[in-house]
């Protein structure tokens, strides 16, 4: 009998999860309380980065992720969500940053990243500040667009057999064993399931709960800008080497260092801010004046610039900022695929592909789980089961 | 100055002007914020102070002897250093700070230098009027094609009539005094088209007889355009627009009760301008992300929630005119009147109106408020509207989004509102943000529903060089 999985979320891990799944000849239903791509995904800016992860886990995944993008071009067509290899620029700004950037370029070319260094950075952006000590290319870096990556994915599972069903989870209902045999939303359905995916994104803490497997996914707040549509001006996605730094921080506080690139509409998007402050959705100013700044000390062109609109999400991150995808040993049936933190729109095909190769038991589309271990749900259980 | 402000309004129109007086006469320290040049709003806009001489517009509006008053009163205040007066100062953010708020500016007085800014308060009003909602038709983005606001505005600001065979079309009272300002400009109107039924006020009479200047008003304008020998066509639109590089025709068709076209009714008239006009929808750029409640107006708008005093739900936080409903300029004097009373009182001053005075002006803006509903109910938007668009119709125009994409952003693509249609598609993505289209796509995706627009953290474009330059004062 084919296997009954429920993909709780709708975001474009979850449409990856449902694509990959159905493509393997699973029975899916996905369900979400509002529409393909409206929670987080709709709030990103659709960066598939490998530049910015050191070697490990995530950068395994990403590695994964990046050639699974292009089967989906290949598939669904690039044009269909806008799939833009541009490479990315990471530029120092001090010397000493320079060679920093240059030993972390290097453990990443061992692990299998492709990085070019670029003495004069203005030969592969012309309208970089003068004076910049040098930087690195990474020619895998891409885009897409997420809110139209995500529904390309889900439409494509829809046609392969899926199911879209509005709804909020409640719960799970379980059967032998403690197994899950089904899923309650709101209304009061019940979807059968053999088993459960957690693809509730910033939400997954929440769902994991819900489900009776609570992870801990909390939320970081972004803001990013968009100017006015411009001639192509940016040609990669540029950032400065203190972004590395950034993303890897535990900082409490408000910490920025922006990347700049344009998009096919022209527009230029200067991303983004981190903050821990909980759901709070209140507008920054000091925010927005500090990426201003930083984008124009890169790009002195864009001093004249208009900003043109804002926007914020709440990245979903782990404690140890690495995603939760697997099994959760103390609900059979639940496989948790969230805490993607600033990089969920990058890793999603490949969380996708991994999910489904657990719900198999058997490596799929190059995701062997044997070689995934360290997002394992695990390291956060202690071995009486309970979260630490 | 700022320092020590107790009041900041933004929106220099009739709402945000009385309401400044009135915290004044209390005698609080008030900042009043306009990006216009001049004090007026839309229903007192005139030419910038230089050109008023040469620009005479007087015969143009209504209500001139309040308007008079209440910029002497400003002036008044401004010399005595009690209100800083910010013109050509736009509000591109307000966020709550402390106890109070910080309302971030661009200084726009030596455009195109743009300088940013910061004012800070314990108390905010914001009082940013409404704009004119557009629907799209066929051809209605060829130039030439205005909306009656623009073609007021135009008139009241310029002195400049947009053409000199004019068709105006739409719904709404709105109208009538434009085109009695064209025809009294030399314009030949050529044809004012009315969607709804003129029989549709019976429906509501009550609030009608309750408002005896508006009939007063009506018949004045009934008497310019007889004078002009000009006539409104009720239940007609203007289904499309012809031309190649302007527009130099229009279709005029009578429409059924569900506001679909009668076939064979259309005509074509020979025009070198347009001005279309379907009511206004509230500028909530600056509420919305403060976070203050909504409610939803009879005109298919959501506007911002106020209690009887002109409060909303965030503490400190007071609305007045159209952004609470759309409802002429006296309402909105009215409204600033109520809102600068709660603001004295909620900051522990003596009130400015007697309770005799208050009282009145309660009543009034009641009144009103009641006629507003009743004009809303009687000009509807034709619920038959999306079928005059064909599928190859720009309806963002922004980002060129035909009305086939919109609709198939919904069918194909599951999108219930047109926030999800925006990221399906890009309508509402551009310069204008959806200011422009955000009710016209709102009305093709869930016309059954009130419109309430998306959040935008930016209410203005500004340069980054500006916001730049105040993160390194820091
Ligand atoms: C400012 C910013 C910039 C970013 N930039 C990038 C970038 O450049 N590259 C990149 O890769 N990533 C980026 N990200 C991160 C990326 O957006 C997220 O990691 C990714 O979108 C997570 O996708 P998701 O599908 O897990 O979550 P979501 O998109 O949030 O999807 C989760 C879904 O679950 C649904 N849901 C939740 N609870 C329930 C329930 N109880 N019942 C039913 N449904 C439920 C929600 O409605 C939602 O649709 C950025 C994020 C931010 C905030
Ligand atoms: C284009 C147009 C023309 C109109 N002409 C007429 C007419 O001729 N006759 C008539 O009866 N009614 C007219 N109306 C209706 C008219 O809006 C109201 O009856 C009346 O002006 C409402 O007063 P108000 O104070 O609420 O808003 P408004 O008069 O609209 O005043 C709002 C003010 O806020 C300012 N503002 C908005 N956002 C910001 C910001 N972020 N920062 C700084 N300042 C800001 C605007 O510049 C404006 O001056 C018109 C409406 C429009 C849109």
């Amino acid at each position: 009998m084919t296997l009954k999985v429920v993909v709780v979320g709708a975001g474009v891990v979850g449409a990856a999860c449902a694509f990959h799944a159905t493509s393997a000849g699973l029975d899916v239903t996905v369900v979400d309380r509002g529409a393909v791509g409206s929670g987080t995904t709709s709030r990103g800016e659709g960066n598939i980065l490998l530049s910015d992860k050191e070697p490990g886990p995530e950068l395994d995944l990403a590695r994964l992720s990046r050639a699974l993008w292009d089967e989906v071009g290949e598939e669904l067509g690039p044009d269909s969500f806008e799939l833009d290899r541009k490479g990315g620029l990471v530029v120092a700004s001090t010397t000493e940053g320079l060679a920093a950037l240059g030993g972390f370029a290097a453990r990443q070319e061992a692990a299998g990243v492709r990085v070019e260094p670029v003495g004069e950075v203005r030969d592969v952006e012309p309208h970089l500040a003068p004076g910049l000590p040098g930087g690195i290319r990474y020619p895998q870096d891409a885009q897409v667009q997420p809110v139209l990556a995500a529904a390309v994915l889900l439409r494509a599972a829809v046609e392969r057999g899926a199911r879209f069903h509005p709804g909020e989870v409640t719960g799970a209902v379980t059967g032998r064993e403690g197994r899950v045999a089904g899923v309650r939303t709101a209304v009061g359905d019940v979807l059968p399931a053999d088993a459960i995916v957690n693809a509730a994104g910033t939400w997954g803490g929440e769902v994991g709960r819900r489900l009776g497997a609570p992870v801990e996914v909390l939320p970081r707040r972004g803001f990013v800008l968009v100017t006015e549509p411009l001639p192509p001006m940016v040609r990669h996605k540029v950032y400065s080497a203190d972004y590395v730094a950034n993303v890897a921080s535990s900082d409490a506080g408000l910490e920025t260092s922006c990347v700049v690139e344009g998009t096919r509409g022209g527009t230029i998007l200067i991303g983004a801010s981190r903050e821990r402050v909980g759901f709070d959705t209140t507008m920054n100013p000091a925010v927005i004046t500090r990426l201003a700044a930083q984008a124009c000390r890169l790009f002195p062109f864009l001093r004249e610039t208009h900003l043109i609109r804002s926007y914020r999400g709440f990245r979903p991150y782990c404690p140890d900022h690495l995603p939760v995808v697997g099994p959760d040993p103390r609900a059979p049936g639940v496989i948790h695929a969230c805490g993607h933190e600033g990089a969920g729109i990058g890793l999603a095909p490949a969380t996708g592909a991994l999910v489904t190769a657990h719900l198999l038991g058997r490596p799929w589309r190059g995701a062997d789980p044997a070689a995934h271990t360290g997002l394992l749900p695990n390291r956060f259980l202690t071995s009486g089961g309970a979260p630490e | 100055m700022s320092e020590s402000t107790d009041l900041i309004v933004v929106g220099a129109g009739p709402a945000g002007m009385a309401a400044a007086v009135t915290a004044l006469a209390g005698g609080l320290r008030v900042v009043l914020v306009d990006s216009g040049t001049a004090v007026g709003g839309q229903y007192w806009r005139h030419p910038p102070e230089h050109a008023r001489a040469a620009i005479p517009t007087d015969d143009l509006h209504h209500g001139l002897r309040e308007y008079r008053a209440l910029s002497q009163a400003l002036s008044a205040h401004s010399r005595r250093g009690r209100l800083d007066l910010r013109l050509a100062h736009h509000v591109w953010s307000a966020v709550r700070e402390d106890d109070g708020f910080a309302v971030h500016v661009v200084d726009r007085r030596d455009a195109p230098r743009e300088t940013a800014g910061v004012l800070r308060a314990p108390r905010l009003l914001v009082a940013t009027g409404a704009y004119d909602r557009q629907l799209p038709f066929p051809g209605w983005d060829l130039p030439g094609v205005l909306t009656i606001g623009g073609l007021q505005a135009l008139l009241k600001g310029g002195g400049v009539a947009a053409g000199s065979r004019v068709a105006l079309g739409g719904t709404g009272p709105f109208l009538l005094p434009v085109a009695a300002g064209l025809a009294a400009r030399g314009v030949d109107v050529v044809a004012v088209c009315e969607a709804a039924h003129p029989l549709a006020w019976l429906r509501h009479p009550g609030p009608l007889l309750r408002n005896p200047a508006k009939w007063t008003e009506g018949a004045r304008y009934g008497a310019t355009l007889a004078r002009h020998g000009i006539r409104v066509h009720p239940r007609t639109a203007i289904t499309r627009a012809e031309g190649g590089d302007r527009v130099t025709a229009v279709r005029i068709a009578s429409l059924r009760p569900d506001g679909s076209p009668r076939l064979g009714t259309e005509r074509q008239v020979q025009v070198d301008a347009v001005g279309v006009g379907w009511g206004f929808a509230p500028q909530l750029d600056l509420l919305v992300p403060l976070g203050c409640a909504l409610t939803d107006a009879p005109d298919g708008n959501a506007v911002v929630a106020v209690d009887g005093g002109q409060r909303t739900t965030v503490p400190g936080l007071y609305a007045a005119g159209e952004t609470c409903g759309v409802g002429g300029a006296a309402l909105a004097v009215g409204e600033g009147r109520l809102a600068a009373e709660s603001v004295l009182a909620d900051s522990g001053a003596a009130p400015v109106l007697g309770r005799r005075g208050l009282s009145a002006v309660r009543s009034a803006v009641a009144r009103q408020r009641g006629f507003a509903r009743a004009m809303a109910l009687a000009h509807p938007i034709p619920p038959a509207w999306p079928a005059w668009l064909s599928d190859d119709t720009v309806v963002c125009r922004c980002e060129e989004v035909t009305a086939g994409a919109v609709r198939s952003a919904c069918t194909g693509g599951g999108a219930h509102d047109h926030r999800q249609v925006k990221q399906l598609t890009r309508a509402g993505m551009g310069w204008c943000q959806g200011r422009m289209c955000g009710p016209a796509v709102h009305c093709l995706t869930a016309q059954e529903q009130a419109y309430t627009p998306a959040e935008r953290l930016v209410a203005t474009p500004i340069s980054l060089g500006a916001l730049a330059d105040i993160d390194e004062e820091h």
